[in-house]
């Protein structure tokens, strides 16, 4: 028998206070779309961290093709074969497809030479992409496409992939699914991270499910049942977010004709947007990366505030409110940026605590910070919402992604809003945490508070929406009842004319 | 190999150790200098950071240690709460000529009629002078998004201008022979700033920079206003997010920079200085911002900071009269002081890793 591709046995890599990756082995043979799974902190960042050069493992080794593989550095890792695709893109929104490839290569041949390798493979292998556009014109997908492309243009025999279809429509996953089975024909193996099980099912040949950095089980995601993993990888057995049906009640918010110009030159304007939210109810907001998502967030959470008589609050005319005066009246938000933008940073979760929760929870007094309280409410938030970090004291930047978007969505719902908007809740969370994040959504409506939740995973709006619309260029389609709706109409609703050429492919 | 390695928190411990380190890196590579220069350097360094504090004169040095500091933190206090923010303030020594020049033109105003309220108008006239020369950066900022960094540096040289023409125009001591300069305020009882305890050093520009020091203080730590300071510098759209106003933010850092910045002046010129005079300031505007970060931003750090400034100030002019160093020695030598600092400061946030290169 062959060696596999890649083989790791007994991976360990400590960190102070933390056992990141335990004696983690796992085989992966050419052509094997292998899926690894597990919560947030579960080490799989490590891992793949490791195979890819970025981290060195304290013991425990690793075989390519039978042969010794230790990578000081990513570069090492790509010479070898190994090509990842992260989550977060590091492209140049000033720059063509073309040049933000070229920068990524060691020895980049002349742009017109490039372009011509972009289109042969970009045509090879299903994925539309034209060398010449500016990346910050691209959708996510496309901007997706461009790390793909740039990864296969170094032939690699494994292909790492994070989180790839948390940005895509529908249509786009598909054409990924189309692209990664090409390329597994062809031998080249796939390591898949995903928290969508039923992803994982359709396209992936074995799962490695890790849980606080051991390996806790492998299986055959066809064979095995989306919750049957999830409870793996969990360690218990998961709920199903519940929602009563309820009838909504009175209309708390109305927007009548909303329009903003785009903030910059790689935003997008909000033209024309028209909705009434009544109170106990969810509207979900599906659509696109960069259709718009980030701007109605702006202009709703009076981050940038709109003109008179576009937005209406229980009455109240609030287009020209900031922020501060919108907490107070009860209309809450959280962005999908947590570190930078729904966080900051180096500061102390106490302090991030208090950033949203000043006005609402009576922290501010008369101008005076009223900092003990500060501490108690986010250790309240801590608590509930089950953030791990050792105190309140931590740094907003030490905690995961997924602990931090628990301690974000956690602040605004502690404040007990009226109106909630939120713009992609779970993002990069693992299914465990999503699934409480959603229950947290679902509660909030069920005590009668508005929610517009803005994502791009349909699933998960189709699990909590009342009523669905999508964004598409900056246009918002009517609302309507996501009961029954079909992934083709959403789809359709989502539809610009780019995703349909994407579609035809 | 080397390699930086971010830390995930900042390490306090660093936080404090790195301006200590800065000053003893500062004394090896200056003694190095010195002894370059052909000077021993272990006199030198003792000059300067001995004979102050404890020599012979040291009598007559501790009094100018306070009227040497006490600008330094007045101004490296306003600055700071700019920089915290990343409002980059550079034109302080402008701000701090105009609020001389306004403080200075009320008193002399009433020459030479005696009253107690002549004192507290120039404090308001000289802080009024500061915050609005600060002001033009401030709106033409917020207006045209202009760079306050090179409007506020080049607004030092009107200012410097302004001065020459006062001092040989409008506030030229008609008394005076001819010679440019104003009258001199210490000897007009109600426009002089004297030592509060005679011979101390301690003048009002003393006390107001202790109060700054407290007034910053709870401002960075207890108010509203000092955290939406310290969240925009960290992530200036997280503090967008939680309802800061940006350009609010700006008219008041460089507005309390300015005025700060003016209130020294005023002191300055009614205090140590005397008069208004064409060579009236001597670059504390400019050396507070090393002051500034020396105090690593903090209003307690700027006040040890402004002390160890001005301990640089007076033994470096000793060393300059008694060994003969020159003054642009001293000179590197402060500016190794701000390079050391912010060299040791990145280990705050970063540590160092060694490790071998290994090639796969």
């Amino acid at each position: 028998m062959t060696p596999p591709l890649l083989s790791l046995s007994a991976l360990t890599k400590a960190y102070p206070g933390v056992v990141a990756n335990d004696s983690v082995s796992l085989e992966i043979s050419a052509g094997q779309v292998h899926a690894l799974l597990g919560e947030n902190g579960a080490g799989k960042s490590t891992l793949v961290k490791m195979i890819y050069g970025l981290v060195k493992p304290d013991t425990g080794t690793m075989q390519m093709n039978g042969a010794p593989f230790t990578p000081s550095e990513p570069r090492a890792a790509r010479a070898a074969g190994v090509g990842m695709v992260f989550q977060h893109f590091s492209l140049f929104d000033a720059m063509t497809v073309a040049e933000n490839i070229a920068l990524g290569m060691e020895h980049a041949p002349k742009l017109s030479a490039l372009s011509a390798q972009i289109t042969k493979v970009s045509e090879a292998y299903g994925l539309p992409l034209s060398p010449d556009r500016i990346v910050g014109d691209l959708s996510a997908g496309e901007r997706q496409r461009v790390e793909i492309i740039r990864c296969l243009l170094q032939e690699p025999k494994l292909l790492i992939m994070d989180e790839p279809t948390s940005v895509l429509t529908p249509q786009e996953v598909g054409i990924l699914f189309k692209t990664l089975r090409k390329l597994s024909a062809e031998g080249t193996a796939i390591l898949y991270i995903s928290h969508k099980l039923e992803e994982i099912r359709t396209l992936c040949d074995h799962a490695t499910i890790l849980r606080l950095g051991k390996v806790v089980g492998e299986c055959t995601p066809r064979d095995t049942t989306a919750r049957e993993m999830a409870e793996m990888m969990v360690g218990k057995l998961l709920q199903t977010p519940t929602r009563a049906g309820q009838t909504a009640g009175d209309t708390v918010l109305t927007l009548t004709n909303l329009t903003a110009p785009a903030p910059n030159a790689f935003g997008m304007a909000l033209k024309d947007i028209s909705l009434e939210l009544r109170s106990g109810e969810i509207l979900g907001i599906g659509g696109v990366a960069g259709n718009g998502q980030d701007e109605l967030l702006a202009a709703l959470s009076g981050e940038r505030p709109v003109a008179r008589g576009m937005i209406s609050y229980k009455g109240t005319d609030i287009g020209p409110h900031g922020p501060t005066l919108r907490r107070k009246a009860g209309l809450l938000a959280a962005p999908e940026e947590r570190m930078g933008h729904a966080a900051a940073p180096d500061m102390s979760l106490t302090e991030n605590a208090m950033l949203t929760g000043a006005a609402r929870m009576g922290l501010d007094k008369s101008g005076f910070l009223d900092w003990p309280a500060a501490r108690t409410f986010a250790e309240a938030v801590i608590a509930k919402f089950d953030v791990r970090t050792p105190s309140a004291a931590s740094a907003a930047r030490s905690l995961s992604g997924g602990n931090l978007q628990k301690f974000v969505i956690g602040r605004e719902v502690m404040q007990a809003p009226e109106v909630f908007v939120v713009n992609q809740p779970t993002w990069g969370v693992d299914a465990s945490a999503a699934a409480d994040i959603r229950q947290a959504l679902l509660d909030l409506a069920k005590n009668g508070a508005a929610l517009i939740v803005i994502s791009q995973d349909l699933d998960e709006l189709m699990e909590i929406s009342d009523r669905f619309a999508a964004l598409n260029e900056g246009r918002l389609t009517p609302p309507r009842p996501a009961q029954g709706i079909t992934v083709e109409e959403i789809g359709l609703m989502m539809g610009g004319a780019h995703d349909m050429e994407v579609a035809h492919v | 190999m080397i390699a930086l390695v971010k830390r995930p928190e900042a390490s306090r411990a660093f936080s404090l150790a790195a301006p200590l380190l800065a000053v003893l890196a500062t004394m090896v590579f200056g003694g190095l200098l010195f002894m370059a220069l052909g000077k021993d350097p272990f006199e030198a360094i003792t000059t300067i950071f001995w004979e102050p504090l404890f020599g012979e004169f040291a009598f007559f040095y501790r009094p100018q240690l306070l009227i040497k500091g006490a600008p330094l933190v007045l101004i490296a206090i306003g600055l700071s709460l700019g920089f915290k923010a990343g409002i980059w303030n550079i034109g302080a020594e402008g701000q701090y000529i105009m609020g001389a020049l306004f403080g200075a033109g009320v008193g002399l105003a009433f020459y030479p009629i005696e009253s107690a309220f002549i004192f507290p108008l120039m404090v308001i006239a000289g802080a009024f002078g500061g915050w609005i020369w600060a002001m033009i950066p401030a709106i033409l900022r917020v207006k045209f998004g202009t760079n306050e960094i090179l409007v506020s540096l080049m607004l030092v040289y009107v200012a410097e201008q302004f001065l020459a023409s006062m001092s040989l125009g409008l506030l030229k001591n008609p008394e005076g022979f001819g010679f440019p300069g104003s009258r001199n305020l210490q000897q007009y009882a109600s426009t002089h700033n004297a030592d509060l305890i005679a011979g101390s050093g301690m003048h009002w520009g003393v006390v107001a920079a202790f109060i700054a020091v407290i007034f910053a203080y709870v401002l960075l730590a207890r108010h509203r206003l000092g955290f939406a300071i310290r969240v925009t510098g960290d992530a200036p759209r997280a503090a967008a997010f939680s309802g800061v106003n940006p350009a609010r933010l700006v008219l008041f850092c460089l507005g309390m920079s300015g005025l700060l910045a003016g209130l020294a002046g005023m002191f300055e010129v009614s205090g140590p200085a005397g008069q208004v005079t064409i060579d009236f300031n001597v670059g504390y505007g400019f050396t507070a911002i090393i002051v500034a970060f020396l105090g690593r931003l903090h209003p307690v750090g700027i006040l040890f900071a402004g002390g160890l400034m001005a301990l640089t100030y007076i033994g470096g002019d000793i060393a300059q009269s008694k060994m003969g160093l020159p003054a642009a020695a001293i000179q590197v030598f402060q500016g190794m002081l701000l390079f050391f600092l912010l060299a040791f400061d990145l280990f705050t946030n970063y540590r160092l890793k060694f490790g071998r290169t290994e090639t796969a």
